[in-house]
């Protein structure tokens, strides 16, 4: 399968070939049940990988392993060539102490489903709360960059309200401001659009876009296909807990080769 | 159910519908006329005790006044307030080690914080007051240093501990047991998301716990330990157990003795008691306002009603093909 992957996924050129994610017959079950089977990919650097798939395929949990929120049952997931969680001893890998692995986690952003935006923080606090907890940066700087951000995401004058007092669709583009005010190598979108109401989703999915332009390597699960077919480089289609297709969205989107991909477009198509 | 048809009740805005010559419906709210009637019919009752009890002499008005401001009583009371302060103040800080203690992945340290609880929870506060009362009996010295091997240092219980600090150890080491399963349901009450959108971030879990977890949760913890002081504030009358005399009721049981009339200081110590926990309750009011920063809204609702706005290149359209990218044509 990993070959078959790599062949798959369209190669930006890059001097640096080290790829950002790579997914070694990654395994991972809760108790008996097997919720990743032996999935191996890799994710360039700049490129933007959309996973879809039914739920429950498997897709979300993948994505939590990349950044140690879960951990793998069997097999190695690295980061810029690095494992993360775990320490490389050849036949075998070793879990970290959760400060080590925290100390990784630093250049992976991630963004969920439901925000989990710190409540009893503005939305600018928020941007500030991990540059100045987890790495030390001043106030006076990080509250300047966090503007920044804010102002990135469109959200200049919101700075000073609280996450209750903004919308799902303002919530989710602070979440994203946050994540990237510890300038990260990669993101990780967990359903970003799946909790917003429908006329709050495309002001996420610009932001992301942006995102995607100005080259950052992204990995989202998502149900939107219309932005897979945009701005994906490569399109993943997983179902229990295995990778069923992958390859340029608008191929697989036009024309799947497996009929579980086939099923499932029919329906969110 | 009345329509008001008068002209003053035409509004500004043009009357839906087909029936552009009727004014909108004024609305009449519900009437609650018996509410009134029990009020006046409680004052009356109440007025008939205090004229009552005014009258009665077994009360003792006049050694009310006279001791409500007597310097052994005001003493006392404030020995009650430093009890109920510094035991809450350990009950606190022990219970929430013993709630994160509970909460650990560590089983040896889990089950502690079991054991912890099962025994100070499981013991009426006033055994283990008598208990602490005896300590001086059971461990004659306290010493420090290696086991089995001469201490370094050696002192008499009796000089270490006076019956106030032994009061204090006993009413806050049966309350942090109480405490603790308050900081946990706050812990509990903390959306997962939380720790995993703090853990996202890079912080360790002490940072997660001091800066995400434990602010969110003072919310569910105040209220409940609001009552927790109030109720120690009214424990400390047990501490003759120890014995520990110099509080609010061992203080007026000593002087009613003296007068052979325990009805009046009993009416003075209420009135001290009384007296307190309202100045308590306005500090838990200052503190639970503090911590309601960012309530209002349910955080993790996309609020429909909240404009959404501060992103001029977005055009929000409704109409769009759900499912399908709604900007698909935007120049950015």
């Amino acid at each position: 399968m990993s070959d078959e992957m790599t062949a798959a996924a369209r190669p930006q050129s890059s001097a640096d070939t080290t790829p950002m994610v790579l997914a070694e017959s990654v395994s991972k079950s809760f108790g008996s049940n097997e919720v990743l089977k032996d999935i191996s990919l890799e994710v360039k650097r700049g490129e933007v990988l959309c996973l879809v798939g039914p739920s429950g395929s498997g897709k979300s949990t993948f994505l939590r392993c990349i950044n140690h929120l879960e951990r793998v049952s069997s097999g190695r997931l690295s980061v810029d060539g690095q494992l993360v969680g775990y320490r490389d001893g050849g036949e075998k890998i070793y879990e970290m102490h959760p400060k080590d692995a925290a100390k990784q986690r630093r250049d992976i952003g991630m963004v969920f489903q439901r925000f989990n935006l710190f409540p009893h923080m503005t939305a600018l606090e928020n941007v500030m709360e991990a540059p100045v907890q987890v790495k030390g940066v001043s106030k006076a700087q990080a509250k300047a960059r966090a503007h920044e951000l804010l102002a990135r995401v469109g959200l200049a004058e919101r700075a000073d309200y609280y996450p209750a007092h903004l919308s799902g669709g303002q919530q989710q583009r602070v979440a994203i401001a946050r994540a990237l005010a510890m300038d990260p190598k990669l993101m990780l979108f967990d359903e970003p659009t799946s909790a917003l109401d429908p006329e709050l989703v495309g002001e996420v999915l610009d932001v992301m876009k942006n995102l995607a332009a100005s080259g950052m390597t992204m990995v989202v699960v998502t149900h939107e296909m219309g932005f897979a077919r945009e701005v994906a480089d490569t399109l993943v289609f997983m179902d229990g807990g295995v990778v069923v297709e992958s390859g340029d969205p608008r191929e697989v989107l036009a024309n799947p080769q497996r009929e579980r991909t086939k099923a499932f477009l029919s329906k969110v198509l | 159910m009345t329509i008001d048809n008068s002209s003053r009740a035409v509004g500004t805005t043009p009357p839906p519908g087909g029936s552009p010559e009727r004014a909108p419906a004024k609305v009449v709210r519900l009437r609650h006329p018996w509410r009134a009637v029990f009020a006046v019919v409680l004052l009356v009752l109440v007025a008939l005790f205090v004229i009552d009890a005014s009258q009665r002499t077994a009360y003792d008005w006049p050694a009310v006044g006279k001791y409500l401001f007597d310097r052994r009583i005001s003493e006392a009371a404030v020995f009650t307030l430093l009890l109920t302060v510094i035991s809450m103040i350990i009950a606190i800080v022990l219970g929430i080690v013993l709630a994160v203690m509970r909460q650990s992945q560590n089983p040896v340290v889990k089950s502690v914080a079991w054991v912890y609880l099962w025994i100070f929870r499981g013991t009426p506060v006033y055994v283990q007051l008598v208990f602490w009362g005896l300590i001086a009996i059971i461990y004659q010295t306290i010493d420090i240093g290696i086991p089995f091997t001469e201490p370094w240092v050696s002192i008499p219980t009796t000089a270490a501990l006076n019956a106030f600090w032994i009061a204090v150890i006993g009413l806050s080491l049966n309350e942090a047991a109480y405490m603790a399963e308050i900081v946990r349901a706050g812990l509990l009450s903390v959306d997962p998301g939380q720790n995993e959108a703090a853990t996202a971030l890079g912080m360790s879990w002490g940072k997660t716990m001091r800066r995400v977890i434990l602010p969110q949760a003072m919310r569910v913890i105040i209220p409940p330990t609001g009552n927790e002081v109030i109720s120690m504030l009214k424990t400390t009358s047990l501490v003759s157990a120890v014995p520990f005399t110099l509080e609010l009721y061992a203080r007026s049981r000593d002087i009613s003795v003296e007068i052979f009339n325990p009805i009046p200081l009993l009416i003075v110590a209420s009135l001290w008691y009384l007296a307190v926990t309202s100045v308590l309750m306005v500090g838990q009011y200052f503190l639970e306002k503090r911590y309601a920063r960012g309530v209002g809204a349910r955080p993790d609702t996309p609020a429909g009603t909240v404009p959404t706005g501060a992103m001029p290149a977005v055009e929000l359209d409704a109409e769009a093909d759900p499912g399908s990218l709604r900007h698909g044509g935007d120049a950015r």
